[in-house]
């Protein structure tokens, strides 16, 4: 809400500065966003009468006025169209500077131009206009503008607070300024406008829940052309509002000083009776600015013999609003409950300055001083002659105000400060409630303006903010202590983040939103669930995964000149319809370009598959538990289908790990020889409490052999079947060469691997070890067709 | 002894001395040893000789051998450490290297900045007993708005711009929701935190549609406005790492009451007034209030007994402000050169 101060001031007027009563307004809970001069300055701009006009000779669309200011005249050219002789309108005189230019004395095609008459825009004062600004003609020429225009004037943005719907008006923001700062202030009253004639229109309240008083007024004969007194204009576009028209004009004046939206209706073009009734299904309404709306029965109508006239308390009909032709006005200043508005202007795109107040709540007293003061101002402006106001009302359905419980004891408790009794009971009463002191504190009712206090905790929040937060002690925290949980078998994720880090992996944060084609490449088997309603179609669908951020971050990193891209992320996924839906925190990282930075001492190599490989097998290996997992050669429809690996726990899938497939890097313009991997958080986080083995006095000894086996045998495999094999003495097992060539018949590799031979009790024998290698051999025979190499 | 004995042992030990010190290198040295000191050395020899003298002279004869070879052998090892010393040196400087080079191996990467100021927050908070709760990303009307106090149609919703999959399903606007699962769950009193993402359907130059928020709640009896005051402060001095100057504004949220927005002192400027601060000298970095009654009945927590507080704030705000950085997008940009600044 955009706030005149000057306009402020006339209903509250504190002694405080600008700032001062800014900084009051924000600390009672009334945000003033923005601070702003209501006009740029206007020095050396004065009100200019032209008192002749002469066309260019060079030139058709310019005209030479002879503008009269302050008893001189001054010669000007000027475009405008309308120019004309005995219109005032600003002219600047040379040397004033304007916002975009300042003014000098030039010749315009050979004619000298002392000054510049001006339009509203080029003084900083509309954002377009067409021609120049007209100033009423009762100004006398010479004055400066800014006092023909009330400036200067500031204007305090206010950022309201759904809750504070009091406050959608002048009167409302004095009142709070007034409870704040003890400042004197008019409650809204305007001296009742005496009939000139009986003429009224009949109003039935068909839905009494929803309008139970409806205040109505009939003017007849008045001017539709008599323009917007100038004063009138400039608080409409201070708060931010253009000028239509006289009635319209008046209407949004009176709605912004009291927060009472009105509504004019041209008489003559409405068939009385006005029924405020539910639409019917199947009624139809064509609104002001020709959009045609479907009604039910869920929302409220005006409706006149013919049907709706208006959609209540968003926006009026097209076929009885005033226009230049209207002479006779019925105006409407009705009550509609938040219920029935609340929803509807959403629902139908029509957010209006009146559902935005009728949908928060508006003073239900003040729809009668409201029509009584645009009358006023009706007859003042456009003339006309009043009939009497009536007032068609249901009182049981006017809102309740019923009284609140206010203990001081739960006040005080809640607040943690103490507060004397009579300064709550002033507090209160500043409020414009109806207090009454009881043995354990008060009974409050609230004013009709005040739809936000219903229960006890929204007088405790009234009395704090017109106390002042900054008034309530801080209190250090003070708690008995327990002593903190330190599980050692659930690892926090951190942990986990912090390995990638160290080994190099930059930690990356997506949009949990991605592009549904990406996804549909990827992992296109996923289940994927939809947005309704997407910031983009790129953006359309929950991430099945996290590798479509990452790859996108590689693109994006590759195309900024980092060809070396090494990063994490950390995040959920989803998986499944709404009914049946994973959301999965899961870890993945991606590596591309070179296995190290740039350096003057290491081999310039890509990454690769065992390059991520080993920095998942830290992150096992932080669970203390790397033996329950294991890597099975599997294909994903992301991955190259001889270089991806499932990963299992406990046999239980919980990740992948491969080399991105090749037709995708090349689709997704990916260099480097991406590498992927992906696994489900929970998997990782479930540590073994170590658990201590003795350790033997007795020597090891090492016993390594080499089988010949078909590619297809998983190394590991062999490993895992040998040590088995080899019983409880093999501590310790590994795979030190892998050879294929010469010496290796086609379709085999030599394997070559290592175990470790210890006891407990005694130091083993030769006898022993060749023993337990037998069986290793025998094992791996029978498994797979394994034979020792050289024999 | 005769004094021909005597010159021959002389000379051979002159002889001796002559060859230690002409020895250029360690192993020439040794073979000196070997030829003089060794089992069949010359002054070795000497020794093993001794019987052909006559039985009276042997004494004398034989502590003048091992005097002589005493000699030699400390003049041996003196030539021996004046070689080692020189051998040692001229190894050293054959395996001198630059180390202005840079060192092998693996880089450190580093935590997304987020990540960084969440593990801050909850490093704080923890000390203070809150422990980190959790909640799902796509949530329940019921969660997100209705159990919070926001019915259908509020004006508030209008504040949240929701991402929805159906009626009753959508993105978490807030962590609030996840005060409603842990009053559920654990009921009271309650310690908690909850950090994570949230998601607003709006994107600009200040707004992306993914953000990061922690959520606070603590219930107990008798808590009050002053104690939410007391935590705030001391949670901003303690991420700001000074005292800060903290103000509490009125606010509305619909889940609690009262309600407050907390600004703090520009960090930029320090309250004079800069353009981050829209001049105002204050930045607006969290939001708070008492939890209101309506939420406690929703949760089926009587809220004539028990009390609390709820705190939200914006991890991006808090996350720029620490760290100087002015353009909200950057966070989700994973541009290398934003993130390698964080390390």
């Amino acid at each position: 809400m955009r706030v005149s101060e000057q306009w402020l001031r006339e209903w509250v007027n504190p002694s405080l500065s600008t700032g001062e009563l800014a900084e009051a307004l924000t600390m009672a809970g009334l945000e003033v966003d923005a601070i702003e001069p209501a006009a740029p300055a206007l020095d050396g701009v004065v009100v200019g009468r032209i008192a002749e006009c002469h066309p260019h000779p060079e030139a058709d669309r310019l005209q030479i006025c002879t503008v009269e200011a302050g008893g001189e005249h001054v010669q000007v050219v000027c475009g405008a169209p309308n120019a004309r002789p005995g219109l005032l309108a600003p002219l600047a005189r040379v040397g004033t500077e304007l916002p975009e230019l300042t003014v000098r004395e030039t010749q315009v095609r050979g004619q000298l131009s002392s000054g510049m008459l001006c339009a509203a825009s080029e003084l900083g004062l509309s954002e377009e206009s067409d021609g120049l600004l007209e100033l009423p003609a009762e100004l006398e020429p010479g004055t400066p503008l800014e006092k023909a225009l009330s400036l200067p004037d500031t204007v305090l943005e206010i950022d309201l607070t759904p809750n504070r719907a009091d406050c959608l008006g002048m009167v409302g923001i004095a009142r709070d300024v007034a409870a704040r700062t003890d400042a004197p202030t008019a409650p809204f009253a305007p001296q009742p406008v005496a009939a000139q004639s009986d003429d009224t229109v009949a109003v039935h309240l068909n839905a009494p829940q929803d309008c139970p008083r409806y205040a109505g007024r009939v003017i007849r004969g008045v001017d539709p052309t008599a323009p917007t007194p100038l004063w009138m204009r400039e608080r409409l576009r201070r708060a931010g509002l253009r000028s239509v028209s006289a009635l319209v004009d008046i209407t949004n004046y009176v709605l912004l000083e009291s927060g009472q939206p009105l509504h004019a209706f041209d008489l003559n073009r409405l068939a009385p009776p006005i029924n405020v009734r539910r639409a019917r299904s199947g009624e139809s309404l064509t609104l002001l600015g020709g959009d045609t709306v479907e009604l039910d029965d869920g929302v409220l109508v005006i409706a006149d013999e013919t049907g709706p006239v208006a959609f209540a308390g968003v926006m009026g009909g097209q076929s009885t609003a005033v226009d230049d032709h209207t002479t006779d006005v019925f105006l409407e200043a009705a009550h509609f409950a938040p219920s029935i508005i609340a929803g509807r202007a959403r629902r139908y795109g029509l957010h209006t300055d009146a559902s935005h107040r009728f949908e928060r709540g508006v003073d239900f007293e003040t729809p009668e001083p409201a029509a009584e003061r645009a009358t006023e101002l009706i007859l003042a402006i456009c003339g006309g002659i009043a009939g009497r106001t009536t007032v068609t009302e249901e009182p049981s359905a006017l809102p309740a105000r019923d009284p609140i419980e206010l203990r001081h004891e739960r006040l005080e408790g809640l607040l943690g400060w103490s507060i004397d009794s009579h300064r709550v009971f002033s507090m209160l009463e500043h409020l414009g409630t109806e207090p009454e002191a009881t043995t354990s504190g008060w009974q409050v009712t609230p004013p009709s303006w005040r739809f936000d206090l219903e229960r006890e905790v929204d007088l405790i929040e009234e009395i704090a903010r017109l106390y002042g937060y900054d008034q309530v002690p801080e209190r250090p925290l003070e708690a008995p202590l327990h002593v903190a949980d330190a599980p050692e078998q659930t690892l926090e994720d951190y942990e986990l983040r912090r390995i990638l880090v160290e080994r190099g992996y930059h930690e990356a944060i997506h949009y949990a939103f991605v592009d549904p084609s990406l996804q549909e490449r990827l992992q296109p088997q996923r289940t994927r669930l939809p947005l309704a309603n997407p910031l983009s179609a790129e953006l359309a669908e929950m991430r099945t995964s996290l590798w479509p951020g990452l790859l996108q971050s590689v693109h994006r990193n590759q195309a900024r000149q980092h060809e070396r891209v090494r990063l994490f992320e950390c995040g959920r996924t989803f998986q499944g319809t709404l009914s049946e839906l994973a959301q999965t925190p899961t870890l993945a990282g991606v590596c591309a370009g070179a296995r190290y930075a740039e350096q003057w001492d290491a081999p310039r190599r890509s990454v690769d598959f065992f390059d991520v490989k080993a920095d998942v097998e830290a992150l096992l290996a932080l669970t203390g538990a790397a033996d329950t997992f294991t890597f099975e050669a599997a294909e994903h429809p992301a991955l190259h289908p001889g270089q991806s690996a499932c990963i299992r726990r406990n046999g239980e899938p919980v990740g992948w790990l491969g080399a991105l497939h090749p037709q995708h890097a090349k689709a997704l313009e990916l260099h480097g020889n991406p590498v992927l991997f992906e696994i489900e958080l929970s998997a990782l986080l479930e540590a073994r409490l170590p658990h201590f083995q003795a350790i033997s006095r007795y020597p090891s000894i090492r016993r390594d052999l080499a089988v010949l086996v078909d590619e297809s045998v998983a190394a590991g495999d062999l490993l895992s079947q040998a040590r088995d094999a080899a019983g409880a003495q093999a501590v310790d097992g590994r795979i030190f060469d892998v050879y294929r060539g010469k010496g290796v018949p086609d379709g085999q590799k030599s394997v070559a691997m290592g175990l470790i031979l210890q006891d407990y009790s005694r130091t083993l024998t030769d006898r022993d070890v060749d023993g337990v290698i037998d069986s290793v051999v025998k094992r791996l025979e029978q498994r797979f067709g394994a034979s020792l190499r050289g024999e | 002894m005769g004094a021909d004995y005597q010159d021959e042992l002389d000379a051979l030990t002159r002889e001796a001395e002559a060859a230690v010190d002409g020895a250029e290198d360690l192993s020439a040295l040794d073979q000196v040893r070997v030829a003089y000191l060794g089992k069949k050395g010359k002054l070795t020899a000497l020794l093993k000789g001794l019987g052909k003298l006559p039985a009276e002279q042997r004494p004398e004869a034989g502590a003048a051998i091992n005097a002589a070879k005493e000699r030699v052998s400390e003049r041996l090892e003196a030539r021996r450490e004046v070689l080692q010393a020189a051998e040692l040196e001229q190894r050293l400087a054959q395996e001198r290297i630059d180390v202005t080079l840079p060192g092998r191996g693996t880089e450190r990467g580093g935590f997304h900045p987020v990540t960084r100021t969440l593990a801050r927050i909850a490093a704080i908070f923890g000390g203070a007993g809150f422990h980190s709760a959790d909640g799902p990303e796509v949530e329940d009307d019921r969660h997100n708005f209705e159990a919070l106090n926001i019915p259908a149609h509020h004006p508030a919703r209008a504040m949240h711009d929701t991402f929805y999959f159906d009626a009753t399903r959508l993105l978490r606007t807030h962590t609030s929701p996840v005060q409603i699962r842990v009053m559920e769950r654990d009921g009271v009193p309650i310690r908690v935190i909850a950090p994570g993402r949230v998601y607003r359907c709006d994107s600009d130059l200040t707004h992306t549609p993914m953000f990061h928020q922690v959520e606070g709640l603590l219930v107990d009896r008798q808590v009050s406005l002053a104690d939410l005051k007391g935590v705030l402060h001391e949670f901003l001095n303690a991420f700001f790492e000074r005292p800060v100057a903290v103000r509490f504004r009125p606010s509305y949220f619909p889940f609690t009451e009262p309600s407050a927005e907390v600004d703090v002192e520009c960090v930029i400027c320090g309250g004079d007034g800069c353009r981050v601060c829209k001049h105002s000298g204050w930045l607006e970095v969290l939001g708070c209030g008492m939890v209101h009654p309506a939420v406690f009945e929703h949760a089926g927590i009587d809220p004539d007994q028990w009390t609390g507080y709820a705190f939200g704030m914006g991890v991006e705000r808090l996350a720029m402000l620490r760290y100087g950085v002015d353009d909200l997008r950057l966070f989700f940009d994973n541009d290398l050169r934003f993130l390698s600044q964080f390390r």
